[in-house]
């Protein structure tokens, strides 16, 4: 067992794990964060996509204790008080789901694909970079179409912010 | 996965000195072959030694053509890195093609050539590129280092600290990758030193894991050009064999890999 404790969505958080939890597991069973899904468990399918210290990663093949002290942000945190995040708009506004399972991940996934490649993403990037984010329903069209409008709209966010 | 006991080590002889004292340790860093291999329980380790919050372990130095590449850099940093990018863009280049944008933000180099995975990406470069893997026991030629399918010449308490090499001339990698798990079905690695030295790192396709085609890099020597090695015999008794593909055609695999990589690195 251990004390781990690390911010998450910007809140401190600690819980005494054992050292085999999985971060996805800390943040779904520990802190009640349950849009982190788990789907293939197998690091391949992108379902559990949270963000450690700003970098996209598979909560599912990271340790909690290998996050200790990190900054977590999960799909909970990533909207305001009363306003979704631009990319969760554009998944809204563009079918980009259909059951949604996948969509937490995907979403965390596009913001770290923004935050790296910038506001105008080509569809041939996009795709090449959703690699690791697997659906099962929508065949892919709606979601490269949402991610291309969520950059856009983040990236006009992003001149406000800077003006 | 079974029960475990983590700590982070501080230097590398406090990881050592940390695994010799573990019943049955294992280092950590990226923990993205580790932990699928723990979760499937195909490894028990009494004691995981993350490796990865050493300082300076992470860190990548250029130096005109002398390049230095911490143990714990992820595939991410080794993609991004400007300054590598202007000495040896191949190795940039293959490892922006290793798994996706996630795996690439915690797999490391050391834990991929630790590792050896007969179809891992780096190995190919490591020997192609002559690099040598630095440990906090000893210096160890990636030619020597490489020992075998998932087998390196590692001891139990040996940790790597980082891989240096001279960048090439030119250099090229060309991938086949598994359509369904994006490992390399058949990768090689082509770097031209100069003064004739050229050298060829395979992986993916033989069932020794990584190795250097000699006979393409004797054909090289004599005519850079991709039909150089028109008349270079892959031996098929060899490759790997399983449901993604036979000897027969890993074999050509190999060479149609080397072709484009020849091209590419022109
Ligand atoms: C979905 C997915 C796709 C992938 N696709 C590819 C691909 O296309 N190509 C490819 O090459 N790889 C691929 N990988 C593997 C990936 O690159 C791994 O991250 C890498 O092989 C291991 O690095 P790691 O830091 O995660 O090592 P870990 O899992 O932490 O460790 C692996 C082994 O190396 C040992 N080790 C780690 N660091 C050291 C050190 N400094 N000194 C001594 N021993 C050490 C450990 O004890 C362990 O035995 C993929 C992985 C996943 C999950």
């Amino acid at each position: 067992m251990a004390k781990v404790e690390m911010t998450v969505n910007g809140r401190m958080t600690s819980a005494n794990v054992e050292d085999r939890t999985l971060l996805v597991d800390y943040l779904r069973e520990e802190k009640n964060l349950t849009g982190t899904h788990v789907g293939c468990d197998t690091s391949q399918c992108g379902a559990c996509v949270v963000h450690v210290d700003g970098k996209a990663v598979k909560s599912c093949t990271v340790l909690a204790v290998q996050a200790a002290g990190s900054d977590v942000r999960t799909i909970e945190g990533l909207a305001g008080d009363d306003q979704l995040h631009p990319m969760q708009e554009a998944f809204r506004n563009n079918h980009g789901l259909q059951c949604g399972f996948c969509t937490p991940g995907m979403i965390m996934s596009a913001v770290d694909m923004v935050n790296r490649l910038g506001p105008k993403l080509s569809e041939a990037t996009i795709r090449a970079e959703l690699e690791g984010n697997i659906c099962r329903c929508t065949g892919y069209h709606n979601i490269v179409k949402s991610i291309a409008a969520g950059a856009k709209a983040m990236g006009k966010g992003m001149k406000k912010a800077a003006e | 996965m079974y029960d475990t006991t983590y700590t982070r080590a501080k230097d590398a002889s406090d990881a050592a000195k940390k695994m010799r004292a573990a019943e049955d340790g294992q280092f950590i860093a990226g923990g993205h072959t580790l932990l699928p291999t723990m979760k499937q329980r195909l490894a028990a380790p009494s004691d995981l030694i993350d490796i990865s919050h050493i300082k300076g372990m992470a860190d990548i130095s250029v130096s005109r053509k002398d390049v230095t590449i911490g143990a714990a850099a992820t595939h991410a940093s080794v993609a991004n890195h400007s300054k590598l990018m202007k000495v040896c863009p191949s190795l940039c280049e293959l490892a922006s093609h290793i798994g996706d944008p996630a795996v690439r933000n915690r797999g490391t180099i050391g834990g991929s050539i630790a590792n050896n995975d007969p179809a891992a990406d780096y190995p190919a470069a490591m020997v192609a590129l002559g690099a040598t893997i630095v440990t906090n026991k000893r210096k160890i030629r990636a030619d020597r280092f490489f020992t075998g399918m998932f087998e390196t010449s590692l001891k139990e308490d040996e940790v790597i600290k980082a891989v240096t090499f001279k960048a090439p001339k030119s250099g090229a990698y060309a991938k086949f990758p598994n359509p369904a798990s994006r490992y390399a079905m058949a990768g090689v690695y082509v770097a031209d030193h100069g003064k004739k030295d050229i050298r060829v790192g395979v992986t993916g396709a033989s069932s020794g894991g990584v190795y250097r085609a000699k006979n393409m890099e004797k054909a090289l020597a004599k005519d850079f050009s991709a039909d150089a090695i028109d008349g270079c015999k892959v031996d098929e008794g060899d490759m790997l064999s399983d449901i993604h593909g036979s000897a027969a055609y890993r074999a050509n695999l190999v060479k149609v890999m080397a072709k484009r990589a020849i091209a590419a690195a022109g």
